[in-house]
């Protein structure tokens, strides 16, 4: 492989494995400062239990998301340093912002949090956990504001070979950056929420501690229930915004080949990217696909023929990723409903605890699925329409860059496999008495 | 104006991460000769329990700011020396994960894993940071696009290998009387201790290396143009004296101060001597990446600073309340429970 290759498939491993890790500290973050906050308020033993078990396990799965995060930073400058020349006067600052105004706040007070529990009064301990995740999801809005540049490049102008910032408040108050940072917050809450009903329906199921796993399970159903609305709701308006500022993705994610108004919805499909066409084509919605993308039955939508092959991306991972992810979003809105409708004796209904618990996995796929969408989606540019990826990698040597994939690999597995089986032995051991007679 | 304004703060903020995450890889890196069983290694986990994690974003924030001020420089200096910083991310990586998972498991070799992954990933970054100062300050071999001729080897010449010793020293002294802080009883006085016996170590390397700066460098050039600059050369040897005068007297907090003043010093000195430079190149002067011909624009410049200024003086805020909060001193009964790595 040459160097662009394994650069990116470096990037990937790195960006993807760091992504199962920042979902759940974002979601459970808040969701374990909620459990705190309703121990201060009421004085109710069940939840300070519930801070200290799930705050155990939001523990463990952080440290493996600040130790990979290091990575990201660090892979702009080694693997794609033509990039990071071209963009550090934009993209460079929005990270730097991220690790002075957030990223310190988190690192921080994670420490204060759990060290802090003899040492700083109640009302102290508990604003230190809403710190962590106020920083936690104020982290996110950094990075994403600096991803949706580099998918919709606003406020520079290309100077001294460069992009160059002109207008800050134009970056971060894009639209395309504030709906990312819902849809990927949004995703991050659904994950936290099947995480905890997932976990409590494996124990209710076996009749453990039902007091606080039923409160576990009540707390994270009425959670997940509002986000997974939320987020099929939202994530609409993504795909909306697509349509005007990147419509090859758009196209792609439809399997769309033709410009055609009032176009339809096929729900099956299947392309076939080596003779433009889609090879399985069925059951054709009539102007679905119009409506959808523009509120315009008969709205013209742009087909990927309209530009050359060189400046389309992979269609079919693209229209695939995009395909699972809506689907399993409908998938959690059903599940979360159930959930919530049962949620006053859950440990009576043995076949949606066995589910839940086996459907914790899914939002982290979903996670996924949604970030090929989007950097897929968006090749064969590293920043849309401004710089191509292949334009954007380190003067460095293939053999180099091999050695430093395959130790993420190895690396990477082993980490996630010995963060797994604490995350495992800790989830199935349950809240321990112990945990709460130290504070 | 901007760009010089950058410059310092580039520096104040490498400064700040060799300081502080100095004392907690110095301690790893130590501690096989400083914990003799399971209870005190785990103590030397947590006496840098409440503060490694916020030392640490210390260097994201020097890399980001690298980034966002002088993106050239950045590009030019972690695409050529790729190697020695994926190792030092490894190192990074392994070392801050291990805070987490040693004492969740009793199993010797589980533990024993994560010991290893402690002392190496501490050990090995202070090193790296040592061989690739030392190594731009001398000057890296960099052609005009920025590519690097030569490879790891080419780092380790003596006046890098010799920086690397600093850096490893400067931090093993400098950890060792912390924990003489933040640990009661015998493990603590091991830490003053080996401290003391590491001091001589230091003030020969440290002699050496300023030695040899002046013969492969032109580190002290600076200093004949702005004589005030004298002063960060002069705060190490205060701090390196002082820090053995005070461990001397038991007086351990002092004694911390010192070695963080001579840390600073060193850090100040290199970077001043180095202005208006960032990455000289070796090779061909026209290639040498200053903070004029690598800078970004005066408008990110300008945010960046309003930025610096308004966040910078926070975090250093909120991070001396939690030194003030948790610098007590700890022993084998602060384990007890779940409030400890």
């Amino acid at each position: 492989m040459d160097v662009l290759s394994l650069s990116r498939l470096q990037f990937a491993v790195a960006t993807y494995f760091h992504f199962l890790f920042v979902p759940l500290t974002l979601g459970l973050s808040v969701l374990v400062a909620i459990m705190q906050t309703k121990w201060y308020r009421t004085g109710d033993e069940d939840y300070l239990h519930m801070t200290k078990y799930w705050g155990k396990l939001f523990l463990i799965n952080f440290a493996i998301g600040v130790v990979t995060g290091i990575t990201l930073e660090f892979q702009f400058g080694t693997n794609w340093s033509r990039y990071s020349a071209f963009v550090g006067d934009i993209f460079g600052s929005l990270l730097a912002i991220e690790a002075t105004a957030a990223f310190f706040i988190e690192s921080t007070f994670i420490a204060v949090w759990f060290f802090g529990w003899k040492r700083l009064s109640k009302k102290a301990h508990l604003a230190s956990i809403w710190l962590v995740a106020f920083a936690s999801n104020l982290s996110a809005f950094w990075i994403l504001v600096a991803n949706a540049w580099m998918q919709s490049p606003v406020g520079y102008v290309i100077r001294n070979g460069r992009a160059e910032l002109t207008d800050f408040m134009a970056v971060i108050s894009q639209p395309f950056a504030l709906l990312e940072f819902v849809h990927t917050v949004g995703g991050a809450y659904i994950t936290a929420g099947f995480f905890v009903l997932g976990i409590s329906a494996w124990h209710l199921a076996r009749r453990n501690r039902l007091a606080f796993f039923r409160k576990s399970f009540a707390l994270a159903a009425a959670w997940t229930l509002l986000f997974s609305v939320l987020e099929v709701a939202q994530g609409h308006m993504n795909a909306e915004i697509l349509g005007g500022k990147q419509p090859v993705k758009l196209a792609a994610m439809e399997a769309q080949w033709e410009t055609q108004a009032g176009a339809p919805m096929n729900l099956l499909q299947w392309p076939d990217a080596a003779n433009e066409r889609n090879s399985v084509q069925a059951l054709p919605v009539p102007k679905l696909l119009s409506l959808l993308a523009h509120y315009d039955p008969d709205a013209v939508v742009h087909g990927l023929k309209e530009v050359p092959a060189a400046d389309r991306p992979p269609v079919l991972p693209t229209f695939l990723s995009f395909r699972a992810m809506v689907g399993l979003a409908f998938v959690f809105v059903g599940m979360s409903a159930w959930a919530f409708l049962r949620r006053r004796a859950p440990e009576r209904h043995a076949v949606m605890l066995r589910l839940l618990a086996w459907a914790i996995p899914l939002p982290y796929l979903a996670n996924l699925l949604g970030w090929t969408l989007s950097e897929v989606g968006r090749q064969p540019w590293i920043v849309y329409g401004v710089m191509r990826t292949a334009d954007a990698v380190s003067p460095v040597s293939a053999s180099q860059v091999a050695v430093s994939a395959v130790a993420f690999i190895l690396v990477y597995s082993l980490l996630g496999a010995a963060d797994f089986y604490l995350l495992a032995k800790y989830a199935r051991r349950g809240p321990v008495d112990d945990d709460a007679a130290h504070v | 104006m901007l760009e010089t304004i950058w410059f310092v703060l580039w520096g104040v903020l490498w400064t700040g991460y060799f300081v502080l995450d100095g004392f907690d890889l110095g301690l790893g890196a130590m501690m096989p000769f400083l914990a003799r069983n399971d209870a005190e290694r785990r103590l030397v986990f947590n006496a840098q329990g409440p503060f490694w994690d916020g030392n640490e974003v210390w260097l994201i924030t020097a890399g980001g700011a690298t980034f966002a001020a002088f993106p050239l420089t950045y590009a030019v200096m972690f695409s050529a020396l790729y190697t020695p910083l994926m190792l030092l991310l490894f190192a990074l990586i392994l070392r801050g994960i291990s805070f987490e998972m040693r004492s969740k498991e009793a199993a010797p070799l589980w533990r024993r894993t994560w010991d290893t992954c402690m002392v190496v990933g501490s050990f090995l970054p202070a090193l790296l940071l040592g061989v690739a100062f030392a190594n731009i300050f001398k000057g890296l071999p960099l052609d005009a696009q920025g590519i690097l001729h030569g490879n790891l080897l080419t780092l380790l010449n003596p006046y890098g290998l010799l920086g690397g010793a600093l850096f490893v020293l400067l931090f093993a002294v400098h950890g060792s009387i912390w924990l003489s802080i933040k640990v009661a009883g015998e493990l603590g006085e091991r830490g003053a201790r080996l401290a003391a016996r590491l001091w001589p170590a230091l003030l020969a390397v440290a002699v050496a290396f300023l030695a040899m700066s002046a013969a492969v460098t032109d580190l002290f050039a600076n200093i004949g143009r702005w004589p005030l600059l004298a002063v960060f050369p002069l705060l190490a040897v205060a701090g390196l004296l002082g820090t053995r005068l005070f461990l001397a007297r038991r007086a351990r907090w002092r004694a911390w101060t010192a070695s963080a003043a001579t840390i600073a010093g060193a850090t100040a000195f290199g970077v001043a001597g180095l202005y208006p430079r960032l990455l000289p190149s070796s090779l061909d002067p026209a290639a040498t990446l200053t903070a004029h011909n690598s800078a970004s624009s005066q408008l990110t410049l300008s945010i960046m600073l309003g930025v610096a200024l308004v966040f910078v003086p926070i975090v250093i805020a909120y991070q001396v309340w939690v030194y003030r909060t948790f610098a007590f001193p700890i022993d084998e009964r602060d384990l007890e429970g779940h409030n400890a790595y």
